[in-house]
């Protein structure tokens, strides 16, 4: 599990082994996580994985049952959410329906010793920030979900937290509005510099948006890093399966360090450090399948049938079958691999379902994990 | 304190300024569902197992109720009523209800109206109006053949009149919820009407059906006042208690009897919960409504029905307002006002109406201010979940504890000289406090369903912004739930004004209720000064109920701008 910090800077949320239990069920173990200033996280998992426990631990809403949280170098693992500093956008908004966007976002400000005027002019701004410069006097049920969820964040934002919480923010928005939202709220988060936290089920979105991802799966976070390191170098064939599509081979490890997957034998560049015989699961992703200039003597050739097409408009996605040749032909079943295949590609190849073709399984996009 | 911090297991977060106002809010909560419900009760259940002097004696008291026929008849008598009413209300009203949801009805909004204007009466007007219509004197006692009114048969017709609303409102909403598709399946099926009313209809209700009978049946054995009125020498279990306490000063007896109403009370309070509980599970969020499609014949029949109740509800109202407007019974029909001056039959006079009017508007106010606090209390305390816990069970009690019961039992708690809140006997504060406590329960649901409905996490909002979680409260949680606090302090105001029960034994001479006068009243003979009092009450309950629906159309929609899209 990768959890430090980069570099020597200190992190502004260090969270350390973080447990929390209902009754008998452990919704999270162990959990442990740094995060920079300024930095996007996103907390990917499927549903029911434990993010927004985790999410509400870190506010203070459901403390944990065992563990720290330090934040901005004060240790807060004991103190109410009032006493946190944070801002926080729930999957519902949670508006005020009975107050204007206007006293929405300006919730927070009443009260202190700022005055009517300094309130209200810091209101118009950040309703500008957030493109609802003219909205302030409106009811949220006369906005658009997508004009609700801006409100519900400008309202996070408005007391300038240190750290901002998003619940899914996204989800309750239709497809369109939600890919906009995801450049929106990446921009704004950069503009002001917040250190952010959104947590999400859309690996679309984490991919997307964050400066570094946290797959958690079953209360556990099984890898921290990059967006284009969790999708290249995929610690777990849980985080290969979960993120982007992927083609698991089942077989062993010999001793020349090759993979054997049925009649197959698999040069993979990286085994993991895994000794001979282990059972192990050797993973490649659709469009790293190489079907062009394959020689008859590339590593990894693999005789195979396109079973089935699918049409995806832009690319199809294939099912191949393996085709056995050989003095063992037949021993085992066929092995199934998904490819990808651009529209161009189909098109010189004359690809269609039954056609036998040679692809190649490239060593070095071949990722190997131990069978569980 | 380590119960403080709500399940052992989790890490002990200092609790935030907010955090402590609510669990003080909630302390004080129990405190008070304590003073006003469950010591009390606890001192009515020890007092049964007393003697005169106050020591114990076991289960000596029990052993001679049941072993004196005269007591132990009133028991059964009760049942039996109480079975009576129930096989004749719920069938009408299960019919009325079905008219009302599943078929094409002209002017439903009046026969809807005219169910509910029961609601509105103390139980005793039935009674004077029977008495008007069979009595001695009746229009026609020939009808009776010989028989009288009084006993039985009066008790059972007065209750119907009493219970149908009751009835007819739990099988409205649970033949409401039916889902139509259901229907468009079976009939897809070609399954013969009788077979989807069987199959599909009865089904959908038996819940509803249960419940109604439950509530009923609870509803006909705790009824003090028809009993009273119209009772004659039939006893019943409402009538013993009163006998016992005012009548004989046995207040051992009257203890016992207290418990022995309350025991069947309480069973059918806790079956109710369990089926409700069923109730909800069946719902499904996906349920298409249903709309009651044109079909003359059975239009035509059930509209005659309703027709026929509605008369016959509106026929003994109607008696009693004439009644209570004839000069002399029945020897000069002429009409004037002269029963209205209550002078002349109640050393209170109209005071007794002023006092039902103020004991309406503090119960109305204190108690919706109360239960609505408590039930967001209960709802959104963080972390204290044995606090939550407690006051949740102690809210639940009232319902199943009947008005007498509850009244009897104040006067064992409060009268008690140790007792240092002994200052409150005989004055408004208690018969306010008692009135609260008796209708928490209905109260306290209505309120927590509507805090259910808002989102959950304003509270973790207001924290998040450091707002106060009371400023939250007044700004943002009362404004949305006006509509029900309205609901709850109409139902308080309504139920203040009609009810005897509990009151019949906690009220002095400057404190007397309408509703008591009007049982002192008949008691002396003078039939229509009660039934001109029981008016008074039906015009001021049914009035203020019709201003809260002409406000909520007209007025009350300005405060819900928010609402609209
Ligand atoms: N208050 C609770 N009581 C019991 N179990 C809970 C509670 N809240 C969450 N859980 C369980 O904890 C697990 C993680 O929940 P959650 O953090 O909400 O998942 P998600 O990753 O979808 O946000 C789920 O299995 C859920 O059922
Ligand atoms: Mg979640």
């Amino acid at each position: 599990m990768t959890t430090a910090a980069e570099s020597g800077a200190p992190a502004y949320l260090s969270v350390r082994a973080l447990g929390k239990r209902f009754g008998d069920f452990e919704a999270l173990r162990g959990v442990s996580l740094d995060m920079r200033q300024g930095e996007f996280v996103c907390f990917l998992g499927p549903s029911g994985c434990g993010k927004t426990t985790l999410l509400r631990a870190i506010a203070g809403l459901d403390p944990q049952t065992s563990g720290t949280i330090r934040q901005g170098g004060v240790d807060v693992s004991l103190l109410p959410p009032s006493r946190r500093d944070f801002g926080i956008v729930f999957q519902s908004y949670a508006l005020f329906p009975n107050l204007s966007v206007a006293a929405n976002v300006g919730y927070g400000l009443v009260g202190g010793k700022t005055g009517r005027a300094a309130i209200a002019a810091r209101v118009g701004d950040l309703l500008t920030l957030v493109g609802l410069p003219d909205s302030g006097a409106k009811y949220p049920a006369q906005l658009s979900g997508g004009q609700q969820q801006r409100v519900a964040l400008a309202r996070a934002l408005a007391m300038s937290p240190g750290l901002l919480l998003l619940d899914e923010p996204l989800s309750a928005l239709d497809a369109r509005v939600r890919v906009r939202l995801r450049h929106e709220i990446k921009a704004l988060q950069r503009t002001l510099g917040v250190t952010t936290i959104m947590v999400t089920h859309d690996q679309e979105e984490a991919l997307t948006m964050a400066d570094r991802i946290v797959v958690m799966n079953h209360g556990v976070i099984e890898q921290v890093g990059a967006p284009d390191e969790i999708y290249r170098r995929p610690a777990t064939a849980f985080v290969a399966d979960f993120v982007g599509a992927m083609t698991f081979l089942d077989g062993r490890l010999e001793s020349d360090g090759t993979a054997r997957v049925g009649d197959l034998r698999l040069v993979c560049a990286d085994v993991d450090g895994l000794a001979a015989g282990t059972a192990v699961r050797v993973a490649i992703r659709p469009e790293d399948i190489q079907v062009r200039g394959v020689a008859a003597t590339a590593v990894n050739r693999i005789a195979v049938e396109i079973a089935d097409l699918d049409f995806l408009g832009a690319f199809c996605r294939a099912t191949l079958k393996t085709v056995s040749t050989g003095p063992s032909a037949g021993a085992s079943p066929p092995v199934a691999i998904v490819a990808d295949f651009s529209s161009n590609l189909m098109r010189d190849l004359d690809l269609a379902v039954g056609k036998p073709i040679a692809i190649a399984l490239p060593a070095d996009r071949l990722r190997v994990f131990a069978a569980r | 304190m380590a119960w403080f911090g709500g399940s052992r297991s989790t890490a002990k977060v200092a609790a935030s300024r907010d955090d402590l106002i609510m669990r003080a809010g909630l302390l004080l909560l129990i405190a008070w569902l304590l003073l006003a419900v469950a010591l009390p009760l606890w001192t009515l259940l020890s007092k049964s197992f007393q003697n005169r002097d106050g020591a114990f004696v076991g289960l000596a008291n029990y052993a001679t109720y049941f072993s004196t026929p005269a007591l132990f008849h009133s028991a059964l008598n009760s049942l039996h009523v109480a079975a009576m009413v129930t096989l004749i209300v719920v069938p009408l009203a299960f019919v009325y209800a079905y008219a009302l949801t599943r078929a094409v009805l002209p002017f439903r909004w009046f026969f809807q109206g005219v169910a509910l204007v029961p609601i509105f009466a103390p139980s005793l007007l039935p009674g004077l109006a029977l008495i008007y219509l069979f009595g001695n004197q009746g229009f026609f006692k020939a009808l009776l053949g010989g028989g009288s009114i009084y006993g039985f048969e009066g008790i059972v017709t007065a209750q119907v009149f009493y219970c149908f609303p009751h009835a007819t409102m739990i099988l409205v909403t649970a033949l409401a919820l039916a889902d139509s598709r259901l229907y468009e399946a079976a009939i897809s099926l070609r399954a013969s009407p009788l077979r989807i009313f069987l199959t599909v209809t009865l089904p959908g209700v038996r819940y509803g059906l249960i419940s109604a009978m439950l509530v009923v049946f609870t509803l006909v054995l705790t009824d003090f006042g028809i009993a009273k009125v119209i009772g004659g020498n039939f006893n019943v279990l409402a009538t013993d208690v009163y006998k016992q306490v005012i009548g004989q000063q046995n207040f051992e007896m009257g203890a016992v009897v207290g418990m022995v109403l309350l025991a069947p009370a309480a069973l059918a309070f806790v079956v109710d919960r369990i089926v409700q509980r069923r109730q909800v599970a069946m719902l499904t969020a996906r349920a298409v409504p249903l709309m009651p499609r044109p079909q003359a014949g059975r239009d035509l029949a059930l509209l005659a029905f309703c027709l026929t109740i509605a008369a016959g509800i509106l026929a003994v109202l109607g008696m009693a307002v004439w009644g209570s407007l004839i000069k002399y019974w029945p020897y000069n029909l002429s009409l004037s006002w002269a029963n209205y001056a209550f002078g002349n039959f109640d050393a209170n006079g109209w005071n007794s109406f002023a006092n039902s009017i103020e004991l309406a508007f503090g119960t109305a106010i204190f108690g919706t201010a109360l239960i609505f606090a408590g039930a967001w209390l209960m709802e959104r305390t963080r972390g204290f979940a044995l606090g939550r816990a407690v006051a949740q069970l102690l809210a639940f009690v009232p319902m199943a504890v009947p008005g007498l019961v509850l009244g009897l039992s104040y006067i064992f708690f409060f009268n008690a000289p140790a007792n240092p809140l002994n200052f409150l006997y005989g004055t408004m504060a208690i018969l306010t406090l008692n009135t609260i406590a008796h209708f928490y329960t209905t109260a306290h649901l209505t309120a927590t369903t509507a805090l259910k409905q808002i989102d959950p996490e304003f509270e973790a909002v207001s924290a998040s912004l450091k707002v106060p979680v009371w400023r939250t409260f007044f700004r943002v949680t009362v404004p949305i739930c006006l509509p029900t606090l309205v609901d709850i302090a109409i139902y308080m105001f309504v139920n203040a004004l009609t009810t005897v029960s509990a009151a019949i034994f906690l009220y002095s001479t400057d404190t007397k209720l309408a509703s008591i006068a009007a049982v002192n009243i008949e008691d002396t003979g003078a039939v229509a000064a009660a039934a001109a009092m029981c008016v008074m009450i039906v015009v001021t309950a049914a009035s203020v109920k019709a201003a809260h629906l002409v406000a909520d159309r007209f007025v009350l929609h300005r405060f819900q701008a928010w609402r609209r899209r």
